[in-house]
């Protein structure tokens, strides 16, 4: 373990012991309401977040406890509709990009050596901004005045085709929460764009040239450049489709002309990049986790910039692989099917220099690593599913079926999700000053990782044997039974790990053992601070000379700089 | 082979045993019409693009396989071969940044393989999407409604619902087209799906191998009753197809003894979206209802065409299929019972 009075400059501790002053409930409230700290308003981000994974996590089970059996009636068809339409609005909207945004709102200045995000009230704002967007759609089970005068959910899908989002097709408020609310959390989103982009080019500390910036902060850099081009399309069809709505538009509306493919290729231009906007920040952490639990420098570098780059500009073009059923000419199809596999090249990349960084060193199965090591094997399969529905003549047998959905779970679960369970298991001790518990770790990796296998592999048979998406119950002679059950029993051990998950980050909040400034033995600048950081982060500004600042400075003899 | 898998009723066999029963269906004589294939596993085509499809599936298959081999082979060499052992020295292993010929070697071989799998996908794509139009091809257009089917064969004059027939051994082209909301048109043994887009006409076509009944269903979520936009297609031989066009184009039948009923159907709302040919109901919101009794289901494949299951339908809709566009009717349990018994006789 390394020495914990490192002499880095700026991680002197000088902060004056804290006045033990309880504070009431009020002050305390007020305080985190009208903070523009980064780090507290990535704890709100990150609080949000996992919020709200429960509740999607909540919609997923009612799902499969109704698709558990053939011609079942657990949910009527309606409230099956909002389910998977909120499961999927929530669990990317609003678990995904504020998770995204917490670790980055909390990690990118202390990476940089900064003492905040370059807008700190533009920070504060965008985020009461997502809340307020993930408020605004979940009122709708209350405000949403529906067809039966019940509070009414959107049930439109989170794609939300046009024309059933039209007003013939979709009565009552449903849809206008559901438009307004991601129109509201899109700007929050656009806010925290751009203040990481300006934080990264602005705010770096002496030394920290953008090609000795940590990984992390390059991914996170990228997203943030994409999530700019990404939702504004997505704003801009809301905008279209409110339009139709309430002041007689026709975008979308078919039975006046309007066109329901436009809708789908704003969508899937929002969409598609949407995807890597999301996983991005899951090599961001594979990138922080891997190389320290393996204890050797990250293989390759300026590979992983680029490949992280081409993987940014490639996936501006190829929403339309979501779209190969649609109708569009050979031609277009075969575009999309070059471009959808070209993602493939960077992406491979990645994977090998991983592989490359694990091997020749020493694995630490520690929690993170064991999460980041899961994230590798199902990265590879989402891959190799994803090369399978870019070859689009088989695309058109797999789209929208139950293959589909076990494919994007691999990524959104399987990688994404994975990874982000590693960075709470890693920065945990930093942001909180404890660890998190090793033992409930490992039930909850295990059963998490057993229970995804059981519910996705065999998610992908089902949809081979013809089982389309989004439909609340299946006729008993199709011989979907079976699997069904498998895949529902493997979703409720998921739900068992998660709900141990959430009681570790309680649990270890009052109990967890006291981490120090530095508990992996890492090599990035938030380590050299104490745990958690104090309110100004550094005292005074570091000066890095490489990649792994801290590593210079445990080894002095063989610094990284004699070699980048 | 079929029937053994029927009785069992257990998938997971089926999957077993993928290549065994491809085998088995291609030596099968196509004797048993009526026979249902399920489940409908894209791994069983029976039709012309299916067949091309399932090929260049097993082609992606063998290569996406065998990079899972290779890098899922190295990854669990490496975390196994290089994991902190614990009478390790505590010491850092070297350091090693990079290498620009490793990389460039790992970037020459995915491109590679991108440049083959491309290949083969253009020539399928190519070959499905721009197959020149056989003269005898038979034409269907397809409307898709919530939540039904309606087949009309424009050169036949034939108008009918939810279960479409086509011959064997012919090329049938559908024409796709949508009287509300997005549905797509998916019967995995035939073909994959296209979709039923609203102002945006699209085709498709089948040429089926083999004679039997394919199941499918929407594959494009399009309401509160997309599961049940259930698709039957029956593959006949070519004379029961000639037996049941003939059958078709004829008039609705006109049997006195369900005058009654007859009557009850064409002075209540039922006309206002069913139409049977030759009498006053021309309605066209709903299914065609000419010669609703030669169909072995009813609600678009959800349910079974009996009296029983018919009288509870026309009682209420929403008891099958909640969601349903078609109303309760309000009749007593007497006057559903003589509109059945006319609905009966439109064989």
């Amino acid at each position: 373990m390394a020495d914990q009075t490192l002499p880095i400059a700026g991680s002197l501790d000088i902060t004056p012991p804290r006045v033990k002053e309880r504070a009431t409930a009020v002050e305390w409230l007020h305080e985190w309401v009208i903070t523009t700290d980064h780090k507290r308003l990535g704890i709100l981000y990150i609080v949000y977040a996992t919020f709200f994974l429960l509740v999607g996590g909540l919609e997923a089970m009612l799902i499969r406890i109704q698709l558990i059996k053939p011609d079942n009636h657990f949910l009527s068809p309606g409230a099956f509709d909002q389910m998977f339409t909120m499961h999927g609005t929530t669990m990317v909207f609003l678990m995904g990009m504020p998770l995204l945004f917490g670790f980055a709102n909390y990690l990118v200045p202390l990476m940089i050596g900064a003492r905040d995000m370059a807008f700190p009230r533009l920070n504060a704002f965008s985020f009461w901004l997502t809340a307020f967007g993930g408020l605004l759609l979940y009122y709708s089970f209350i405000g949403g005045y529906g067809l039966y005068g019940m509070g009414n959910a959107p049930d439109v899908a989170w794609f939300a085709y046009a024309p059933l989002t039209e007003r013939a097709f979709s009565p009552g408020h449903s849809t206008d929460y559901w438009a307004l609310a991601l129109i509201v959390s899109g700007f929050g989103t656009l806010g925290t764009a751009i203040n990481i982009i300006a934080t990264v080019l602005s705010m770096r500390c002496r030394g920290m040239t953008l090609l000795r910036m940590p990984l992390f902060v390059w991914l996170l850099f990228v997203v943030s450049g994409m999530t700019l081009v990404t939702i504004t399309p997505l704003t801009a069809c809301q905008i279209m489709l409110v339009i139709d709505r309430y002041l007689g538009g026709h975008f979308f509306d078919t039975q006046a002309g309007g066109s329901a493919t436009i809708w789908a290729h704003f969508f899937w231009i929002f969409g598609h990049p949407e995807v890597y906007v999301l996983v991005l920040p899951a090599f961001a952490i594979e990138n922080e986790v891997i190389p320290v639990f393996s204890r050797k420098a990250i293989f390759g570098y300026p590979a992983m910039v680029a490949a992280s780059v081409g993987i940014a500009f490639i996936s501006m073009g190829v929403w339309a692989h979501h779209m190969f059923t649609i109708g569009m000419t050979s031609v277009g199809n075969t575009f999309f099917v070059l471009s959808t596999m070209l993602v493939g090249i960077p992406t491979g990349i990645k994977i090998f220099n991983w592989l490359a960084t694990i091997w020749g060193g020493k694995v630490q199965f520690r929690p993170p690593m064991l999460f980041a090591t899961a994230f590798l094997f199902q990265f590879l399969i989402a891959g190799l599913t994803g090369i399978m529905l870019a070859v689009a003549p088989w695309d058109w047998q797999l789209h929208n079926s139950y293959f589909l959905i076990a494919h994007f779970h691999y990524v959104l679960v399987g990688a994404i999700v994975m990874a982000f369970f590693a960075g709470f298991y890693y920065w945990y001790p930093k942001i909180i000053g404890r660890m998190l518990d090793e033992t409930l770790a490992k039930w909850h990796f295990w059963l998490f990782v057993i229970g995804f296998h059981i519910t996705f592999d065999t998610m992908h048979f089902v949809g081979l044997l013809g089982m389309p998406r989004q439909i609340y119950t299946y006729e008993a002679d199709r011989g979907w039974g079976t699997l069904n059950t498998v895949v529902s029993i493997g979703g409720f051990i998921q739900a068992i790990a998660v709900l141990i998950f959430a009681y570790n980050l309680i649990h270890s909040y009052f109990r967890g053992r006291i981490a120090g400034n530095d508990p992996w033995d890492a090599w990035t600048l938030e380590w050299s601070t104490p745990s958690p950081p104090p309110d100004y982060n550094f005292a005074t500004d570091p000066v890095v000379h490489s990649r792994r600042p801290l590593w210079d400075l445990k080894h002095p003899d063989d610094p990284d700089w004699k070699y980048e | 082979m079929i029937s053994f898998m029927r009785k069992h009723g257990a998938p997971l066999i089926g999957l077993k045993f993928w290549p065994a029963l491809l085998l088995l269906q291609c030596v099968q004589p196509c004797a048993w019409a009526q026979q249902k294939h399920t489940p409908p596993s894209i791994f069983a085509p029976a039709s012309t693009p299916a067949h091309d499809i399932y090929g260049l599936s097993l082609f992606t298959l063998g290569i996406t396989g065998g990079i899972f081999v290779v890098v899922a082979g190295l990854l669990t060499f490496a975390i196994i071969r290089f994991r902190g052992r614990q009478d390790d020295d505590r010491s850092e292993p070297p350091q090693i940044y990079g290498s620009m010929q490793v990389e460039l070697a790992w970037t020459v071989v995915p491109v590679l393989i991108v440049v083959v799998l491309f290949l083969a996908t253009a020539r399928i794509i190519f070959a499905v999407q721009d197959a020149p139009k056989p003269a005898d091809a038979l034409d269907v257009t397809v409307v898709g409604h919530q939540f039904w089917w309606e087949y009309r064969y424009p050169k036949l004059g034939i108008v009918t619902a939810n279960e479409l027939h086509v011959p064997v051994d012919r090329a049938t082209y559908l024409h796709l087209v949508s009287a509300d909301v997005m549905h797509s048109f998916w019967v995995p043994e035939l073909n994959g799906k296209t979709d039923v887009v609203p102002n945006h006409p699209n085709e498709m076509w089948i040429q089926p191998l083999q004679t039997g009944l394919f199941l499918g269903q929407c594959a494009q979520f399009c309401g509160p009753e997309h599961a049940k936009m259930l698709i039957r297609v029956y593959v006949d031989t070519p004379e029961e197809f000639e037996a049941w066009v003939k059958h078709q184009q004829q008039p609705a039948v006109d049997d006195a003894a369900v005058a009654q009923g007859r009557h009850l159907f064409e002075t209540q709302a039922c006309t206002n979206c069913h139409a049977v040919n030759g009498t006053s109901a021309e309605g066209t919101f709903g299914p065609d209802l000419t010669h609703l009794a030669s169909r072995d289901t009813i609600a678009s494949g959800a349910v079974k065409n009996n009296p029983q299951d018919l009288h509870e339908w026309i009682k209420d809709p929403d008891h099958f299929k909640r969601g349903v566009l078609m109303p309760p009717m309000q009749l007593s349990d007497a006057q559903i019972d003589q509109v059945v018994a006319y609905l009966d006789t439109l064989k």
